[in-house]
């Protein structure tokens, strides 16, 4: 047993706090909208210059003027507002986005993340991620805990780094992690997902970690 | 009174442009990306060019048209993905790529429109982006030097303009659009509508004429949609 997708959405949701202004990265991040608790106000940044993201539009109403950082067609609500790119990430590099919610292919016990090119293979580019994990406030991870049987919460990254030392928690679908940006380099798990054993996260873990379960 | 307004974009571009020459093109992914004007360049058949455009179009369309014709010979971009062209060329050799952090390249833009020639962030430090450049520290924390972007020409995409040159874009179309209008010796700007002085409330103006040069009027401009995503009605939950 595991979370599935929508679980571990549902898990990260559960970081945001009333008045956040968040950015959450493209695949299973994005999914992390539909959680969001009844009773917060949240505003979703884009990184192609906007805040205040509205849901898909309906049928007929896509506008090509009005897209996501992953070029799908969405909507404005009455708190949004544009600017351009280079406010969009004074706003991310300055660090008044509090959260940001992304995806990994590996990520180090000491919080080092690796999350754009695989050498060997032609990379597409690290768009904003770089900027979004030196400047947002608090950076969660989102993740499956193994690809194709491979760890992916490692002692170091194998992978080229898109930030060092720049991850706060990451979420898979075994369970959770609190990382340190600072000094001491281990990680702690502090949640279980249903089902899922200790021993069933070491086995897949290569990282050393502390157990705290709350 | 000098006059800025130009009839179609070929013309908007008579004696601008040349081999090897540096061009910004504004736009995120096909979305408020100078097209007609791309098309102009591709007609001129001028080659050797350094593009800075934060992606390079897909196949056949934008900057893509570009790449067909093997007219550019370097990219400074930050996401290159849903390029074939793009990735054929590169793995061969035929061309060029410097990839820059998305955040990195509209501050090197801003710098260089700025007249700053160079700038610490903390964007790729401890990252191959951090090779090669020089490290200060500051607050105790590490800082990367980042160079500012200043080009032959930009050419930028919006909404509305007037004879002056004052330009307002349109929703996220406007990206990279306002900030590389500064970043070059010589901006053209294409709109989709042209509108007489005092027209535009100088409260609402995103661009000053100040950065524009030249202004053509592209009137229904095809737009592209990579990703149509739409909900069902009364499904208010959705993708926000």
């Amino acid at each position: 047993m595991a979370w599935t997708r929508e679980q571990m959405a549902a898990r990260a949701a559960q970081e945001l706090r009333d008045g956040y202004y968040v950015n959450l990265g493209i695949g299973i991040p994005t999914l992390v909208a539909n959680f969001i608790a009844k009773d917060i106000s949240v505003q979703l940044q884009s990184e192609n210059g906007m805040l205040g993201m509205g849901p898909f539009p309906l049928e007929g109403e896509e506008d090509a003027d009005l897209i996501n950082a992953g070029k799908q067609t969405i909507t404005e609500l009455s708190s949004s507002s544009y600017f351009s790119s280079a406010e969009s990430f004074a706003m991310i590099r300055g660090g008044h986005i509090d959260l940001s919610i992304l995806g990994a292919m590996e990520v180090a016990q000491n919080g080092d993340l690796a999350n754009w090119m695989i050498p060997g293979k032609m990379a597409k580019g690290m768009g904003g991620a770089m900027d979004l994990v030196s400047g947002v406030n608090k950076v969660v991870v989102l993740m499956e805990h193994t690809a194709k049987g491979e760890p992916k919460l490692r002692r170091e990254c194998t992978l080229p780094l898109t930030g060092r030392r720049v991850v706060d928690m990451v979420i898979t679908d075994l369970g959770v992690f609190t990382l340190q940006r600072r000094g001491d380099a281990r990680m702690t798990l502090i949640e279980l997902a249903d089902g899922v054993t200790v021993s069933d996260i070491e086995n897949a873990t290569e990282a050393a970690f502390d157990v705290g379960l709350s | 009174m000098k006059k800025k307004i130009y009839e179609g974009a070929v013309a908007s571009l008579a004696g601008l442009l040349r081999d090897d020459m540096t061009i910004m093109s504004g736009g995120f992914g096909l979305c408020g990306i100078p097209e007609a004007l791309i098309e102009a360049v591709q007609l001129s058949g001028v080659t050797g060019l350094t593009v800075i455009s934060n992606n390079a179009g897909v196949d056949g369309v934008g900057l893509g048209k570009l790449l067909a014709t093997r007219q550019i010979r370097k990219m400074i971009s930050s996401y290159v993905g849903e390029n074939k062209l793009f990735a054929e060329q590169y793995l061969s050799g035929q061309l060029e790529l410097e990839f820059t952090p998305q955040g990195t390249l509209a501050e090197r833009i801003r710098a260089g429109g700025a007249g700053i020639p160079a700038f610490f962030t903390k964007t790729g430090v401890g990252t191959i982006i951090a090779e090669g450049k020089e490290e200060a520290e500051f607050n105790g924390e590490t800082f990367i030097m980042e160079r500012g972007l200043f080009a032959d020409l930009a050419l930028v995409h919006a909404y509305k303009g007037d004879p002056e040159g004052n330009l307002v874009f349109r929703k996220t179309a406007r990206n990279f659009n306002p900030v590389m209008a500064t970043a070059a010796k010589v901006t053209v700007a294409e709109v989709e509508h042209l509108v007489s002085a005092g027209d535009i409330d100088p409260d609402t103006i995103h661009t000053p004429g100040i950065y524009v040069s030249r202004i053509v009027e592209v009137p229904n401009p095809i737009k592209h949609i990579e990703q149509r995503t739409v909900r069902k009605a009364g499904a208010m939950e959705g993708n926000r």
